[in-house]
C-alpha cells in the first residue's frame, strides 16, 4: 500500500509540472499585474520599469518560471536597472512552499490569502457534497427499486430538466423567489448575499441561513448528475446474477438493496465522488460571485481580474494537487471496498 | 416406484410471459408437473426453452417487469406459492426451496466473503447465534468438499475456482437444509471434469440427505445417471415425461428421439454417428399455433401445423405431446 | 444500424421531441441584428409591455431582440465549439488508441492533465490570455466581436478530453477486430485505416458526444460571459446578456429571466437529442 502511494506520488510530478508550466505560460500573457497595482494604476514609465524588474517580470518567461517554482534565493538580480545583477534574490520557489506575494494585496503572502478564503470555500462545498451525494443516494436508489412506476418516470423527467439546468440560473431564481419576493411579501426569507449579517455579526446561525441558497444552487445540478447516475449504477447491479442468488436465499429485500446490490453500486459512485470533491474547490466560482460569498472562487476571478498572478497560480496549483491527491484516496477506498483490487 | 409417493410440489397449467419493447415473449406456455419427496427430476431441452423460466416463476424469482406470471397454480405443501405475499415468499426461498445458478462466476456476490455469504441464509432463516452459524458454515464447506473450509470463510469469490465456487453455491442452498433443491444447469459453464465432480456431489446428497431435486440441463447424458423422472420442454410446453429409463429406451416424441440422436453414445456404431436436428430453435415471439416442433420434425403430419397437441398419456406413466406414433410415422 | 427496429422506436420518438424543441426554440431566433443593438438611452431597464415584451435593459435596448439575435450567437458558439472539440478529440483518441505505446501514454498524460483542472477556470484563464483587443470580424453580414471566435476556440481547446477518452477506446477494441486485421494484412495505409475502416465504426459515440456537447459549450458561453470574460460587446449572446443581471435582481428580473430561460430550454432540448441518439445509436453505454 505505502510503496502504491508512493509510486503515485513519484508519478504525479511530471504532470504537476506540466500543468503548472502551461498555466504559468498562460497566466503571464494573460493579464497585466502592473494594471491594478493595490489599486493606483502607476502611469509613469519610470514607475512601471521599476515595478516591473521587481517583479521580475522583466525577465524571459522560461527564467520567470524557474524563479516560481525554485525561487532566485540561489542567484542576483537587477532591481535598478543599471544592468548589472546586485540584489540577492529573496523567493525560495513553489517547491519550497513560497507560492510568492499577493500583488493586489500588498506584500501578503499567497498562502496566506488562500488560506484565509479556503475554509469559507470549503464549508460551502463540503455541506453541498454532502447534501449531494445523501439526497441523490436515496433518490437514485429509490427510483432504481421502483423503476417504470409513476414516481420513476416524473423523478427521471425532473432530474433531466435538473440536470440541463446552468448553476446561475437556479442561484438567480431561487434568490428571486425565496429572498426578494419572500421579503416583498412579508413572509420570513433568506438572506441574499454575503456570508453574515453586519449588525448581528458572524455567528454559526447567520452563516447556516446565508449558506442555504447557495448551497441549494450547487447541489441541485450534481444532486441531477449524481441521481441519474447511481439509478442507472444500481439498475445494472440489481439486474446481476448474484443478486437473484440473494433473492434465491429468501433474505429480506432491505438486505439485498443496501448490503449486496449498494456495496457493489458503490464501487462507481466512490469514483466519481472522488474525482468531483476536489474539482467542486474551484467549481463555485459563479455561484460565490452570485451570492457574494468570500470564498476561493471569489478570490480566483478577483485575482483574474486584476492580474493578480501568483494568487491565480497558487489556487489553479492547490486544486491541481488535491485532484491528485483525491485520485490516490479514491483508489485506496476503492481497493477497500472491492476485494478484488490488492496493490501487491 | 411403483408404490404411492408423496407428492409435495404441484404445478398447474404455469404460464409466463416477458413483455419487452420486441413484443410479448411466450416463455412457458401452459407447463403441469408434479414432484415426490426425495424423487429427482430432470429438465431437458434446449437454451431458450423455457426450463430456467418454470423454475423460476415457481420461486417467483422472475424479474417483473418485464416478466409476468400470468396464469397458473403451484401449490408446495399445501401452500399456494403464487398467491403467497412477498414476505411469506421470503420464508419459502433458501428454507424450503432453494436454488443454484449456471454461472458460479457471477452468481456470487463479489465484494461479500463466502462466510458471510453463507451465514446470512442462516441469520435470516434460523435462530442461530452468530457462532453457531459459523461452525454450520464450515460444516457445510467440509461436506461440499472445500479443503481448510475454516480459513475460507474469510476468503472472497475471485479467490475461488470456477468448481470451487459451484460448491459454495450448493453449500449455500443446502444450509437450512431445504426440501427441495432447484439446480438451474449447474454443470454448463464449468470444465468436464469439475462437472463430473459437482455430479458426484449431487448424488451424494440425493442417497446421504435424500432430497428432492429438480435438475435442469440441455444435456440428456448427465441426467441418464441421476435422475429419477425427465420431463423434455421444447418452445416453453412440455413434450413428454417419462421415468428416465422408459425415456432412453422408447423415447415417444420426435424431439425426444433428435436430441438422444444428438447424444455421442459408446455404444453406438459410427455409421450411425451424431445426428443435428435441423432447423432453427423456435420464435417465442408469437404464440403458437398447431405443434410449436413441427417446422424442424421429421413425422410431421398435416394436422401438426393446425392443432397443437396437448400432453396426455400414451402409456402408463408415460406422457407425450405429438399426434405421431413414432413407431409407425402414422397418426396415432 | 440499417433497419430500425420497434425498440428503437421509443428512443427514435424521444429524439424526434426534442428535435422539434430545437426548431421551436431555434425559430424566435431569426431576427435582425441591428435592432437587437440599437440603444434607446429613454427607455432604460423598462418591465415587459406591449412595445417591449422582454422589457428593456439597462441601455434601452430590447430584450426580446437582443434575445433572439443572441439566441442565434450562443447556438452557433455551441456547434461550432463542438465540432472543435470533435475534431481535436477524435485526432487525440484516434492517434492513441490506433498507435499505442509511447505516443498514446504521451497523449494521455496530457489528457489527463487537461482533466485535473476544473473546466471553468481553465476556459477563464484561456480566455484572459486571448483576449487582447480583436478587432470586429465580418460572417455572413453579421459584425462579430472578436471574442466570439476565442470563446468557440478555447470552449473547443477545453472540451475534448472525454471525448478523446472515449474515442481512444473504441479504437483499442475495433483495432483487434478481424476486419482490421484483414485491412493491415492486405497492406492499407494507417491514415486509410483510422479513417476510412475503424472512425466509421466508432461514429454512433462520437455522434452522441458531438450532440451533448453542443449543450455543454452553449452553458460554457454563458458561464464565461456571466462571469464577463465571454464574448464581448457589441455581439449579444444568452450568456452575456446574463452579466452584471445579477446585480439588477430586485429591480429588473426580466434581464436574466429571459435569457436564462431560454438557456435552459435550449439545453434540456439538445440533451434530450443527445440522450435520444445515445439510446438509438448506441445501446451499450446507458449510463450516464
Amino acid at each position: 500500500m505505502t510503496r502504491y502511494i508512493v509510486r503515485r506520488l513519484l508519478q504525479a510530478i511530471p504532470l504537476l509540472l506540466v500543468i503548472s508550466l502551461i498555466l504559468f505560460v498562460l497566466m503571464q500573457n494573460a493579464t497585466d499585474p502592473l494594471a491594478t497595482m493595490g489599486g493606483r494604476t502607476p502611469t509613469r514609465p519610470e514607475d512601471r520599469a521599476r515595478l516591473t524588474r521587481q517583479l521580475g517580470l522583466d525577465k524571459p518567461v522560461y527564467i520567470q518560471y524557474l524563479y516560481w517554482l525554485i525561487g532566485n534565493d540561489w542567484t542576483k538580480v537587477d532591481l535598478d536597472g543599471d544592468g548589472t545583477a546586485e540584489t540577492q534574490g529573496k523567493r525560495q520557489g513553489v517547491l519550497r512552499g513560497d507560492f510568492g506575494t499577493s500583488i493586489v494585496q500588498t506584500g501578503r503572502p499567497v498562502t496566506t490569502v488562500i488560506f484565509e478564503r479556503l475554509p469559507n470555500t470549503l464549508i460551502l462545498m463540503l455541506t453541498a457534497e454532502f447534501v449531494i451525494v445523501l439526497g441523490a443516494l436515496l433518490v437514485g436508489i429509490f427510483s432504481a427499486l421502483r423503476q417504470y412506476s409513476l414516481f420513476d418516470n416524473i423523478l427521471t423527467g425532473i432530474l433531466f430538466i435538473g440536470y440541463s439546468m446552468p448553476i446561475f440560473f437556479v442561484a438567480l431564481s431561487t434568490m428571486y423567489i425565496f429572498s426578494i419576493n419572500f421579503q416583498r411579501w412579508g413572509l420570513p426569507h433568506l438572506p441574499t448575499v454575503g456570508m453574515f449579517d453586519p449588525k448581528i455579526g458572524k455567528t454559526t446561525g447567520q452563516i447556516i441561513l446565508h449558506m442555504i441558497l447557495p448551497v441549494f444552487s450547487i447541489a441541485f445540478i450534481s444532486f441531477a448528475a449524481y441521481s441519474r447516475y447511481i439509478r442507472s449504477t444500481m439498475l445494472e447491479v440489481l439486474g446481476q446474477d448474484y443478486i437473484r442468488t440473494a433473492r434465491s436465499k429468501g433474505l429480506p429485500k432491505r438486505e439485498i438493496t443496501f448490503i449486496h446490490a449498494l456495496k457493489n453500486a458503490s464501487l462507481p459512485i466512490v469514483t466519481i465522488v472522488g474525482l468531483d470533491l476536489p474539482l467542486l474547490l474551484g467549481g463555485a466560482v459563479v455561484t460565490e460571485r452570485i451570492f457574494a460569498w468570500p470564498g476561493m472562487g471569489r478570490l480566483f476571478i478577483d485575482g483574474i481580474d486584476r492580474g493578480d498572478t501568483p494568487v491565480v497560480m497558487g489556487i489553479l496549483m492547490l486544486i491541481a494537487v488535491s485532484v491528485v491527491i483525491f485520485q490516490i484516496i479514491t483508489d485506496i477506498v476503492y481497493a477497500w471496498l472491492d476485494p478484488r483490487i490488492r496493490f501487491d | 416406484m411403483s408404490q404411492e409417493q408423496h407428492v409435495f410440489l404441484e404445478v398447474k397449467d404455469l404460464r409466463t410471459r416477458f413483455h419487452t419493447p420486441e413484443g410479448t415473449i411466450y416463455a412457458v406456455n401452459g407447463v403441469s408437473f408434479s414432484l415426490n419427496e426425495g424423487e429427482t427430476l430432470a429438465v431437458v431441452g434446449e437454451s431458450g426453452c423455457g426450463k430456467s423460466v418454470t423454475m423460476m416463476s415457481i420461486l417467483r424469482l422472475i424479474a417483473m417487469p418485464p416478466g409476468k406470471i400470468v396464469s397458473g397454480e403451484v401449490t408446495y405443501r399445501d401452500r399456494k406459492l403464487l398467491e403467497l405475499s412477498e414476505d411469506a415468499m421470503e420464508h419459502i426461498r433458501g428454507k424450503e426451496i432453494a436454488m443454484i445458478f449456471q454461472d458460479p462466476m457471477t452468481s456470487l456476490n463479489p465484494v461479500l466473503t463466502i462466510g458471510r455469504q453463507l451465514t446470512e441464509t442462516l441469520r435470516t432463516h434460523t435462530p442461530m447465534t452468530p457462532e453457531q452459524c459459523r461452525e454450520r458454515a464450515i460444516t457445510l464447506l467440509d461436506w461440499v468438499g472445500i479443503p481448510d473450509a475454516t480459513k475460507r470463510l474469510y476468503d472472497y469469490p475471485h479467490q475461488f475456482s470456477g468448481g470451487m465456487r459451484q460448491r459454495v453455491m450448493i453449500a449455500m442452498a443446502l444450509a437450512c437444509t431445504p426440501s427441495l433443491l432447484i439446480a438451474d444447469e449447474p454443470t454448463t459453464a464449468l470444465d468436464v471434469t469439475i462437472q463430473a465432480q459437482i455430479i458426484e456431489l449431487a448424488k451424494r446428497l440425493k442417497q446421504d440427505v435424500g432430497m428432492a431435486m429438480i435438475w435442469i440441463t440441455h444435456d440428456l447424458g448427465v441426467v441418464a445417471g441421476m435422475a429419477d423422472r425427465v420431463i423434455v420442454m421444447y418452445a416453453g410446453f412440455i413434450v413428454e415425461e417419462a421415468d428416465v429409463d422408459d425415456l432412453y429406451d422408447n423415447p415417444l416424441h420426435p424431439y425426444t428421439i433428435a436430441l438422444l440422436q444428438a447424444l455421442p453414445r459408446a455404444d453406438r456404431r459410427r455409421e450411425k454417428s451424431l445426428k443435428s436436428i435441423q432447423g432453427a430453435p423456435p420464435n417465442l415471439l408469437a404464440e403458437p399455433v398447431g405443434c410449436p416442433f413441427a417446422p424442424r420434425c421429421e413425422f410431421v403430419q398435416d394436422r401438426c401445423v393446425r392443432e397443437n397437441p396437448l400432453l396426455q398419456i400414451v402409456e402408463g406413466k408415460h406422457k407425450a405431446a405429438c399426434w405421431v406414433d413414432v413407431k409407425t410415422g402414422g397418426l396415432r | 444500424m440499417a433497419q430500425i427496429s420497434p425498440t428503437q422506436n421509443g428512443d427514435l420518438r424521444r429524439c424526434c421531441f426534442g428535435f422539434a424543441h430545437l426548431v421551436f426554440v431555434r425559430r424566435r431566433v431569426l431576427f435582425t441584428e441591428k435592432y437587437s443593438n440599437f440603444t434607446n438611452t429613454k427607455e432604460r431597464l423598462q418591465p415587459p409591455s406591449a412595445a417591449h415584451p422582454f422589457g428593456t435593459d439597462t441601455v434601452g435596448r430590447d430584450i426580446l431582440a437582443r434575445t433572439i439575435y443572441g439566441g442565434q450567437i450562443s447556438i452557433a458558439i455551441g456547434i461550432t465549439a463542438a465540432f472543435v472539440e470533435v475534431m481535436i478529440g477524435i485526432l487525440i483518441g484516434a492517434l492513441a488508441g490506433y498507435f499505442g505505446g509511447r505516443i498514446d501514454s504521451i497523449l494521455m498524460r496530457f489528457t489527463e492533465a487537461m482533466l485535473n483542472m476544473p473546466q471553468l477556470l481553465l476556459l477563464i484563464v484561456m480566455s484572459k490570455f486571448f483576449s487582447g483587443q480583436l478587432p470586429n470580424i465580418n460572417i455572413l453580414g453579421r459584425t462579430l466581436s472578436g471574442s466570439v471566435v476565442v470563446i468557440v476556440f478555447i470552449i473547443g481547446l477545453t472540451s475534448w478530453p472525454y471525448l478523446a477518452r472515449i474515442v481512444r477506446a473504441e479504437f483499442l477494441s475495433i483495432k483487434e477486430r478481424e476486419f482490421i486485421l484483414a485491412a493491415r494484412a492486405t497492406g492499407t495505409p494507417s491514415w486509410e485505416i483510422i479513417f476510412k475502416h475503424i472512425l466509421p465504426n466508432s461514429i454512433a459515440p462520437i455522434v452522441v458526444s458531438a450532440t451533448l456537447g453542443v449543450a455543454g459549450a452553449i452553458s460554457l458561453e454563458a458561464y464565461v460571459s456571466f462571469l464577463g470574460m465571454g464574448v464581448r460587446a457589441p455581439t449579444a449572446t444568452w450568456g452575456n446578456m446574463l452579466e452584471n443581471a445579477y446585480r439588477y435582481i430586485e429591480s429588473a428580473y426580466w434581464l436574466w429571466l429571459f435569457p436564462g430561460l431560454l438557456i435552459v430550454l435550449i439545453t434540456i432540448s439538445i440533451n434530450f437529442l443527445g440522450d435520444g441518439l445515445r439510446d438509438a445509436l448506441d445501446p451499450r453505454s446507458r449510463t450516464v
